[in-house]
């Protein structure tokens, strides 16, 4: 076994807030988020990659936070699902979900909201099977895809 | 879920990357984009010691036509989004076949060429793809660099010639000569998981209809991508007509030796493997006609 790794230093700025601190290597980035700066609007689903429930942008990407190391984020400009609104204003894309009833249980509904961001903040007006495509790394346990997608839909050009 | 506990490092170059990998031997892994390594380490059936990271490693991620010899050359770093999105994946369709296909959005933006390749994961997406389009890769160690062919390369399941000092530092394409066309289609189950088949075809034709030259890669099918030479045959120097499209999806069906496991029989895998032969066959085909089609992995 190991003796004791040397920590690592990191910063990064989530949601706008800028943050120092020093991590242990293997430190996941949906750990550092949740445990370490008390975001735990991002959820831990599955922890095997597959749900999309822990998504975040890192650097403008789209990445399922449970399969990046902190210290790979380092310096990067992060986005949870807290970021989305302003000043207590639902951002466009969270008031259609409220509208268009697209969450039940609401566990994977962080990590949609931040797939559905990204596909409407690079594209305006996608087609139902591009809004398929963008959400195919989310699993929503309730099934409940149809609303899902009706409120991307209803959301699309109207998010910034 | 925690992996066990690593050394950390972050290499500046690449040469510094395989000075380290030397002095630290068998007990370390290549950290690139993570989207298969960080899986296995959280469910410690990897447990390196130390980590080498090549994330903050400028320059490596780049897609680039050599003016010179036509070849495109990809930094190893760069990640499946990247390719899907460029124009050279326009005008190499296959490439985007591939890229747009592999597992999901957020895989696709962290995931690199350089990282599949050096896993060698016989579900792999890359590795069939670039055998048809005859890839090279320049490997960098500490004595120097050298250049590889694909096939080479790969040795069995979850295994390169890597040395243990050594990366993978460019890869290398020719672009395909005029009137070729190629297509990959890889089956699966949803987004997330490993395909239960692939097919990627490159055909280069004489003329609109008679075939110069095919190659046909099977993956996910064999411990390696799988030749089907058998296939092939039925179309080099031949009419590219239907049946003999039907013909290679016989031959390449008959050549898979697949497995039977959670993805599918033996049976079921061999039937996918001609029905996926003939349609890539198909898409190859219009496009080395100059056509745009789309395909990309599909679900069942």
């Amino acid at each position: 076994m190991l003796e004791a790794v040397p920590r690592f230093p990191i910063s990064v700025k989530v949601n706008g807030k800028a943050y120092q601190l020093e991590v242990e290597p293997r430190l996941l980035l949906v750990d550092l988020l949740r445990e370490e700066l008390d975001l735990t609007g991002t959820h831990i689903g599955c922890d095997t990659s597959f749900c999309g429930a822990c998504t975040v942008l890192l650097h403008g990407s789209s990445v399922k936070s449970c399969t990046v190391f902190a210290v790979q984020a380092d310096g990067g400009e992060i986005l949870t699902v807290e970021g989305l609104e302003k000043d207590g204003v639902l951002n466009a894309l969270q008031q259609a979900f409220a509208e268009h009833h697209g969450l039940q249980c609401g566990y994977c509904t962080p990590g949609v909201l931040i797939s559905g961001y990204q596909l409407l903040s690079t594209n305006s007006k996608p087609s139902e099977n591009e809004i398929r495509k963008a959400i195919a790394g989310n699993t929503c346990r309730c099934t409940g895809y149809q609303n899902i997608i009706k409120a991307i839909t209803s959301a699309a050009g109207k998010v910034s | 879920m925690y992996p066990r506990a690593f050394r950390y490092y972050r290499a500046k170059s690449l040469q510094e990357a395989t000075a380290l990998l030397a002095e630290l031997r068998t007990d370390a892994k290549v950290l690139a984009g993570g989207q298969s390594l960080i899986p296995l380490m959280k469910l410690r059936l990897s447990n390196p010691s130390n980590l080498v990271d090549l994330g903050f490693v400028p320059k490596l991620a780049y897609i680039e036509k050599e003016s010179s010899r036509g070849n495109v050359l990809f930094g190893p770093m760069t990640r499946h989004a990247e390719i899907a999105a460029s124009t050279v994946s326009r005008e190499i369709p296959i490439l985007h076949d591939c890229a747009a296909g592999i597992a999901d959005v957020q895989i696709r933006n962290m995931g690199t060429i350089g990282g599949s390749l050096a896993e060698a994961d016989p579900t792999g997406d890359w590795a069939p793809v670039l055998l048809t389009l005859s890839a090279k890769l320049r490997l960098v160690g500490t004595r120097g660099e050298r250049w590889i062919s694909l096939p080479a390369f790969i040795t069995d399941a979850f295994t390169t010639v890597l040395a243990a000092d050594e990366l993978i530092s460019e890869v290398s394409i020719p672009v395909p000569p005029a009137r070729s066309g190629g297509a990959y289609i890889a089956l699966k189950r949803c987004a997330q998981v490993y395909a239960s088949a692939s097919v990627a075809v490159q055909l280069e034709m004489q003329d609109n209809s008679t075939c110069k030259r095919a190659h046909i890669r099977l993956g996910a099918i064999g411990l390696t991508p799988t030749e089907v030479a058998e296939a092939e045959t039925e179309l080099r120097g031949k009419e590219v007509s239907n049946q003999n499209i039907g013909r290679a999806a016989e031959a390449a069906s008959a050549t898979a030796q697949p497995q039977s496991d959670m993805r599918g029989s033996a049976d079921y895998k061999r039937h996918v493997v001609g029905a996926l032969t003939r349609q890539a066959l198909q898409v190859a085909l219009r496009r080395s006609r100059g056509e745009s089609v789309e395909v990309s992995h599909q679900y069942a």
